[in-house]
């Protein structure tokens, strides 16, 4: 009975420091790394920083929202099912509140005229936004002439035939880096196996 | 009923193959709407720039206010819940295997391949949202106006620490002058 109530408590702890963190999380998972650090590491003493740092990276690596995985990893990791269940509540309730609201306002003044010349500003900041996000993304992604060579080719081919199916050319991506490997190792050992044979004639 | 029922479809899916994170799933929410004849591009816009101006994260937002636009407040509860789904039922289901394999030379190849299209797909998205949105393109061919604030934007976010949401609202008060 006793421990029943401290789960309890716990998986409110946790939903309540999640609700916090949410609301001043702009710009995503990235900008919410080190709110969550000290919060989760220096002062609930939840998880141990190293831990944090591996769920980051895995939070990257599975698909969906950065912030709403390791929000769940995070409650997972504390509590099991029911604590991963409390922290994406907490993340997610509050900017989903905020966005609705946003969305009603944008509905009901969207057809003032400043608020149209206003959106019409707005326009090519979203594709700047876009753009950068590209950018940023691309210094940790484009990392040789291989990966680069991948992104042309994307590119291009999504530019030239624009029915292209986006999922079905996000799973070829990956097939090309699961290929490209096995023919480099290869090629590696081949290389290793000609140099051997090369030495021994020598030999 | 049939719209809830492909909303959520829709939404699943998107949140199962948006690896990367919100700006990832951007264009390819672009495609479905396109697709279902949900949102024309100018509006889809207009609903980015609020995703991105308030806090949490852009996958979720986007997809909550795009299901507000489409069906109304019901339909944000289920685009949300949809787009969240995929990744929660990964990690509630296979979570521990993820820190197991993250680094298998299998893994890594795939990611090594999946990063750079996943940069093509957003860098695609961008093009073609200033074409349809006439910033490039359009009648002019390219619209000076907005094609300047395009290029300070583009340089003040990759080169000062200045806030994406600042950013957007200066941007409307700089339209409310201009346009």
């Amino acid at each position: 009975m006793k421990k029943d109530k401290r789960d309890y408590k716990l998986l409110f702890e946790l939903f309540l420091a999640f609700f916090k963190i949410s609301p001043i999380t702009f710009g995503g998972g990235f900008a919410m790394i080190p709110i969550m650090e000290d919060v989760m590491v220096e002062k609930k003493k939840w998880l141990e920083k190293e831990k944090l740092v591996d769920i980051f990276a895995v939070s990257q690596s599975i698909p969906g929202a950065i912030a709403v995985n390791s929000a769940t990893f995070v409650g997972y990791q504390i509590a099991g099912i029911p604590g991963a269940l409390a922290a994406l509540v907490g993340i997610v309730l509050p900017t989903f509140g905020i966005i609705l609201v946003l969305g009603v306002l944008l509905a009901s003044f969207q057809h003032n005229i400043h608020v149209q010349a206003a959106l019409e500003g707005i326009r090519p900041v979203v594709v700047a936004l876009i753009g950068s996000a590209a950018y940023k993304m691309s210094r940790v992604s484009i990392v040789d002439k291989t990966s680069l060579a991948i992104f042309v080719v994307c590119l291009a081919s999504l530019l030239v035939f624009k029915s292209l199916n986006l999922i079905l050319v996000i799973f070829l991506g990956a097939m090309v880096g699961i290929s490209i490997s096995k023919v480099t190792k290869t090629l590696k050992q081949t290389v290793s196996v000609s140099q051997k044979k090369v030495s021994s004639e020598k030999l | 009923m049939m719209m809830y029922v492909d909303l959520f479809i829709t939404f699943f899916k998107l949140g199962l193959v948006s690896f990367g994170g919100g700006y990832a799933m951007i264009p390819l929410i672009q495609k479905e709407m396109e697709v279902h004849h949900w949102l024309n591009m100018s509006t889809f816009t207009d609903l980015i720039a609020v995703s991105a101006m308030a806090p949490g994260p852009i996958a979720t937002n986007t997809a909550t206010i795009v299901g507000y636009k489409i069906i109304g407040y019901s339909g944000a509860v289920v685009a949300c819940i949809a787009v969240t789904l995929p990744s929660v039922l990964l990690i509630l289901v296979i979570g521990k295997l993820f820190f197991k394999y993250q680094d298998h030379p299998l893994v890594k190849a795939a990611f090594y391949g999946l990063r750079p299209t996943i940069i093509g797909v957003i860098a695609y998205a961008a093009i073609k949202f200033a074409i349809s949105n006439g910033i490039i393109g359009g009648s002019n061919f390219i619209d000076i106006k907005s094609s300047i604030l395009l290029v300070v934007a583009f340089i003040m976010l990759i080169k000062t620490k200045f806030h994406p949401a600042y950013l957007i609202l200066i941007s409307g008060l700089i339209g409310i002058v201009i346009f």
